[in-house]
């Protein structure tokens, strides 16, 4: 020690109280901007897709975001990955925001592509980035298969596999 | 305590409690400003008037905006705008004023960098000066999301967004940021509360302490010339006010800084009563919707040129991704400005038209600025978007070069005596 006198350590004293205080309280401050409890539990979607119709796009919104499903004509080949097979449909599910800066891309039907008008970014069908800024293709959010049901949020088999692939 | 005498006047009185006629002979009437200065000295008291007419305006329309998803449009678009007693002249005063606090900010910036007052000693006042721009950068931002339309909320979206590329824990903070998965309640009252206490708060100190740090290196002149302010002094103080190269900075400098203002209000208040939809996007009279993307989101003029910046990096480079890219000259455009005074080598504090190559950078970085916020309103498609990867470009280039032009400058100047 530096200072081995009553006034030096008292100072120390002071320090260390202070200095586990203000680490407290930061931590207290960070956790009060933490997403409430209410809203990390809110919510599992659920879809039914028995209904959709091929190449038109269905917009159901999970955790605030929107998502893509979108059900393969016959001749839209799936892709080994991304593809996920209800039924005996192949289907295109995805978070409907551009992998760029966020944005809500749009589909257009007669050309087969997910355009994004804020940055030009483009996709194919399946949510692969086929030009413009967007880094990697449209992200799959967890879900679980259930009859002609899906269940957004929850991770099923179907999910797990695709993800251990990536 | 110390021993009052009965006061013989109020002025007295409060001289004893408060020493307030030395108070303002520090402050006002012996705070020494140099003569040899023009009009573009008068931006610092301009924006100090600006700031607190936000301040007014910003206290009348507290009064009646709710911080809530389902109550902010309508309090700002029905209630202030239809039904408050001149609510619309407060909102269209903190619209315009907002918007024009900045045209003021990047002149007195660039008149500081043009008359090289960030150096040889200014150093402090420079950087004070840089972190309001940045204080006031944010409370533009937060402030922008409060009306709740759909630029609000798709600016918030875009600007939290970029967070999350930061390596790690990018995911995280932005959801932290948000205090949600999406731009959502608990982000509008969050920002509601940084534009209206905190960041405010942050200003006021920062101002305080710009003025203080302008005490002891001065108010540069138009020559970037030295002199002995205290010698100056004595000489005015004397009785040579003609021969003192300074004046007291009240009455005599702001006297000159009151025409200035009122020059400045006239052209204000037109834009406040006849022009000031240009505050005021149309787009941002739809109400916020997470699920309709605007067809094409930009930001308000001042921040045009660092959005372009960012947005100009489209495509990959060595691996690199052109969102990354994009995010590091982002960064780099945001922090650059702030680092000038160690950029320019040259210990030359002269106008730019008197430095032979400075003068270039300066007319080259602004022509620059322009054709990037020009450009920022645009849509990035086609030759747009390689206009903006090359003024973005030609950005980075002309702040990397700075430190060797002006080294060159110097030896210049160095080998000519």
């Amino acid at each position: 020690m530096m200072d081995e006198s009553r006034r030096g350590f008292i100072g120390k004293a002071f320090g260390a109280v202070a200095a586990a205080g203000g680490v407290a309280s930061l931590i207290a401050m960070k956790k009060t901007w933490d997403p409430l409890p209410s809203v990390m539990s809110a919510g599992y979607t659920t879809v039914d897709v028995s209904g959709l119709e091929a190449n038109k796009l269905q917009i159901s919104v999970w955790r605030g975001k929107p998502v893509f499903i979108l059900k393969y004509t016959e001749d839209m080949k799936p892709t080994d990955g991304r593809s996920v097979k209800v039924g005996d449909h192949y289907y295109a599910v995805m978070i409907g925001l551009c992998t760029h800066l966020g944005c809500i891309p749009g589909y257009e039907e007669d050309k087969k592509m997910f355009k994004c008008a804020c940055h030009g970014g483009e996709y194919s069908p399946d949510g692969v980035n086929t030009f413009g800024p967007p880094p990697r293709p449209l992200d799959i959010p967890p879900f679980k298969i259930d009859g002609q049901t899906l269940v957004l949020g929850e991770e099923g088999p179907e999910y797990k596999k695709m993800t251990a692939k990536a | 305590m110390a021993e009052f005498k009965k006061a013989g006047s109020m002025l007295e009185w409060f001289d004893q409690r408060l020493g307030v006629i030395n108070f303002t002979k520090v402050m006002m009437t012996e705070y020494w400003i140099p003569k040899n200065i023009n009009f573009l000295w008068a931006m610092g008291v301009l924006l100090t008037m600006l700031f607190t007419m936000l301040l007014v305006s910003g206290i009348f329309l507290l009064m009646y905006y709710k911080p809530d998803v389902n109550m902010a449009f309508d309090s700002v678009n029905y209630t202030i705008m239809q039904e408050v007693a001149y609510g619309w002249l407060f909102r269209h005063i903190h619209a315009v004023g907002a918007s024009v606090v900045f045209l003021i900010i990047y002149i007195h910036m660039f008149t500081g960098i043009y008359y090289g007052s960030y150096k040889k000693g200014r150093e402090m006042i420079w950087i004070s000066g840089m972190l309001l721009f940045m204080l006031f950068s944010a409370e533009g931002f937060s402030g922008y999301m409060l009306p709740w339309g759909q630029m609000s909320y798709w600016a918030a979206y875009v600007i939290t967004e970029i967070f999350g590329g930061i390596p790690f824990i990018g995911d995280e903070l932005v959801v932290w940021i948000r205090g949600n998965f999406y731009v959502a309640d608990a982000t509008l009252t969050r920002f509601f509360m940084l534009h209206v206490l905190l960041i405010p708060l942050a200003i006021l100190g920062a101002i305080v302490f710009h003025f203080y740090s302008l005490r002891f290196p001065h108010v540069n002149n138009e020559k970037g010339e030295f002199f002995d302010f205290e010698a100056e002094e004595k000489k005015y103080l004397a009785g040579d006010k003609k021969g003192s190269k300074v004046i007291p900075f009240w009455p005599v400098f702001l006297s000159k800084d009151v025409f200035v203002m009122g020059v400045f209000l006239i052209f204000f208040f037109y834009l406040v009563f006849f022009h000031y939809s240009f505050a005021m996007d149309p787009i941002n009279f739809d109400k916020a919707d997470g699920l309709k993307t605007p067809a094409h989101i930009y930001p308000e003029w001042y921040f045009l040129w660092s959005y372009e910046v960012l947005r100009g990096w489209f495509f990959e480079i060595a691996g690199i991704s052109g969102k990354s890219l994009g995010l590091m000259a982002f960064g780099f455009a945001n922090v650059i400005f702030l680092l000038i005074p160690w950029l320019d080598r040259s210990p030359l504090v002269k106008p730019a038209n008197q430095r032979p190559m400075f003068k270039y950078w300066f007319w080259l970085m602004i022509a620059d600025l322009m054709v990037l916020t020009e450009f920022g309103k645009l849509p990035p498609t086609g030759p747009n978007a390689w206009v903006g990867f090359g003024a973005s470009l030609t950005f980075l280039v002309l702040f990397l070069s700075l430190p060797i032009i002006t080294k060159m400058e110097s030896k210049k100047k160095a080998g000519g005596k």
